[in-house]
C-alpha cells in the first residue's frame, strides 16, 4: 500500500486523481505540486467566456481551497519539478525541496508551440493557454483594435469569435486550405468558414505567416508576400507535451509520456494521464489526446491502477468547441478514409457528420445537434454497425439507432 | 448567496452556500457534491450534471433551452423537474 503519492502538474487531471484517490480510499500523504500561481482550473473557459469578459476568475477554479484541505492533500504552487530520482524514489524540487514518493502521477499538460519567424518576439504577439496569458491580453483586447489570429484550430476560432463580439477587426491566417483541418471533416469546416465571414472575420486560408512588422510593437503581419496591418497577435498553432522531466528520469517518450491502458508508465511506479501522454486508442493506434474527457478519465484510471485496481483506459474521447451560439461536440476519432454521412442541412445550422469504419460508427462532430453527439457517442462506445441511408435520413429520429 | 440542499437518492442531505451569478452546477461541484460530475465544467457538453428539481422550485425557473431540453431526453432517467444543473444560475 502506498503511503505518500506526489502529482505533478496542477490541472483537470490532477484533481481528479486527489478526488478518486481519497474515494478509492488512500490514506496517505498527498502533495500536488503546480508550476502557476493558481491552483486548478478549467482551461476551456479560457478561449471562451473568460477572454469574452463574462465569467469571473474565481468561477475559474475547479476547486476552492476547502477541497484540499478536506481530501488532505497539500498544494505546492509556484513551483516546478525539475528532476526524478527514480532509484531513490523522490522528486526534487526548484525550491531546492526533495520529495519522497512511493507512487508520482506526472500530469504536466502542454504548452504552446511557439512561433518560429522574424519579429517573433516583438510586444503585441500573444499565445493563450494560461490564466495570465489571458489577463496580458485585456488591456489591448478593445472594440475597434485590430486582432490577427494565426492558427484556424479551435484557440483561433474561439478567439475569432470572441474578437467580433467584442467589435475587434478580425483577420485569421491558416496555413491549410480550410478550418480545424486536424479536428473536424470538410462539411464542418466549411460551415465554420461561412459562419466567421458572416460575423466579418476575414479568413485567409492557404496562407503562412512569414514574420511580423513593427518598430517597438508588432504593427503588422507577412503573409502570402503582403503586410496586413494589426495591433495584436494571438497565435493558436497547436501544443507540444511536457515530457522532458519524463524523458530526463530514463521514462520511455515519444511525443508525450508513454503510457499502458492503465496509465503507467515504464516504472511501475510512475504514471502519467492527461495531455502529456502518449497512449493507445481503442483501435490500437497510439495518440496523444488534447482533451478534458482524457485527463478525467485517465486521472481515474491511474488513480485504480495506484490503489491495485487494473482496469482498461478504452473510453470514447469526446471534445467541445463554442464559437457565437454554435455548439461543436465531437466524439470518437475519425481517420482519412472514413466514409462520412451527413445528416441534416449545414444551411440549418443544426446537422452532424458521422464517420463509419467498415460500416460500424467511429465518430461523430455535431454542430447544435446534442442527440446526434449523444446517441453517436453510445454508437461508438458499442461500434455498432449503422446503416448509411438511414443515418442521413432526418425524418427517422436519433432515438431509433439507440 | 443561496442555500441550496442536494438530496442523495438514498436521502443524503447537504447544503451548499451558491453565491449570486454562479450556476447550481458550479456550487455543487466546488462543494464535491456526489454525483454532480459536469465533465463539460458547464457548457452544457455533456449531462452529468443532472438533477431533479423539487416542484415547488422547478415551476419558478426560467424555461429549458433546445439545447437543454435534447440533452436531457438522453441523461438517466430525466423526468418532467430534471435539469441540468450547469444551466441554473442563482439570483436574488
Amino acid at each position: 500500500m502506498a503511503e505518500q503519492i506526489v502529482i505533478i502538474g496542477a490541472g483537470q487531471a490532477s484533481v481528479q486523481a486527489v478526488q478518486s484517490l481519497r474515494a478509492e480510499g488512500f490514506q496517505g500523504r498527498l502533495t500536488m505540486v503546480g508550476d502557476e500561481a493558481y491552483p486548478p482550473y478549467q482551461r476551456p473557459p479560457l478561449s471562451k467566456a473568460y477572454l469574452l469578459g463574462t465569467f469571473a476568475r474565481e468561477r475559474l477554479f475547479l476547486k476552492g481551497d476547502d477541497f484540499y484541505r478536506e481530501a488532505g492533500c497539500e498544494l505546492l504552487l509556484n513551483i516546478r519539478a525539475t528532476a526524478i530520482d527514480r532509484a531513490a524514489r523522490t522528486v526534487t524540487l526548484s525550491d531546492g525541496r526533495t520529495l519522497a514518493y512511493d507512487k508520482l502521477l506526472l500530469a504536466t499538460g502542454t504548452r504552446v508551440r511557439k512561433l518560429k519567424c522574424p519579429g517573433v518576439d516583438l510586444p503585441g504577439i500573444h499565445y493563450l493557454r494560461d490564466i495570465a496569458d489571458v489577463d496580458g491580453l485585456q488591456d489591448v483586447f478593445k472594440a475597434g483594435a485590430r486582432i490577427a489570429i494565426v492558427g484556424g484550430g479551435y484557440i483561433g476560432l474561439e478567439v475569432a469569435a470572441v474578437s467580433a463580439k467584442r467589435g475587434l477587426r478580425v483577420t485569421l491566417f491558416e496555413t491549410a486550405d480550410r478550418l480545424m483541418p486536424r479536428a473536424v471533416s470538410k462539411p464542418v469546416s466549411d460551415f465554420f468558414a461561412a459562419e466567421h465571414e458572416k460575423a466579418g472575420v476575414v479568413l485567409k486560408l492557404d496562407t503562412l505567416v512569414e514574420g511580423f512588422e513593427g518598430m517597438s510593437r508588432v504593427e503588422a503581419v507577412r503573409a502570402g508576400g503582403v503586410s496586413h496591418p494589426a495591433d495584436l497577435v494571438l497565435v493558436g498553432i497547436g501544443v507540444a507535451p511536457n515530457d522532458e522531466l519524463a524523458a530526463a528520469a530514463g521514462l520511455a517518450c515519444s511525443d508525450g509520456i508513454v503510457v499502458d491502458r492503465n496509465a503507467m508508465t515504464s516504472d511501475p511506479a510512475i504514471f502519467a494521464a492527461g495531455d502529456c501522454t502518449r497512449h493507445h486508442g481503442r483501435d490500437g493506434a497510439e495518440i496523444r489526446l488534447e482533451c478534458v474527457q482524457n485527463a478525467i478519465d485517465q486521472a481515474k484510471h491511474a488513480a485504480l491502477a495506484m490503489m491495485g485496481e487494473l482496469k482498461t483506459y478504452n473510453e470514447v474521447p469526446w471534445f467541445w468547441s463554442d464559437q457565437y451560439d454554435l455548439k461543436l461536440q465531437i466524439a470518437g476519432l475519425a481517420r482519412p478514409g472514413d466514409s462520412i454521412v451527413v445528416r441534416g442541412e449545414p444551411s440549418s445550422r443544426k446537422f452532424a457528420v458521422f464517420h463509419l469504419r467498415d460500416g460500424a460508427a467511429a465518430a461523430v462532430e455535431a454542430v447544435n445537434a446534442a442527440p446526434e453527439y449523444l446517441i453517436g457517442r453510445k454508437l461508438i462506445a458499442a461500434n455498432a454497425a449503422v446503416p448509411p441511408e438511414r443515418l442521413a435520413d432526418t425524418s427517422i429520429p436519433m432515438k431509433s439507432f439507440a | 448567496m443561496a442555500k441550496v440542499t442536494f438530496i442523495q437518492p438514498d436521502g443524503a442531505e447537504q447544503v451548499v452556500d451558491i453565491p449570486e451569478g454562479w450556476s447550481i452546477m458550479e456550487g455543487a461541484v466546488r462543494a464535491g457534491v456526489i454525483g454532480i460530475d459536469a465533465d463539460c465544467g458547464g457548457a452544457c457538453a455533456c449531462a452529468t450534471c443532472h438533477v431533479q428539481v423539487e416542484l415547488e422550485w422547478a415551476e419558478k425557473l426560467p424555461p429549458k433551452s433546445e439545447m437543454e431540453e435534447t440533452m436531457l431526453d438522453f441523461a438517466i432517467a430525466p423526468k418532467p423537474t430534471s435539469r441540468l444543473s450547469c444551466q441554473l444560475r442563482v439570483t436574488s
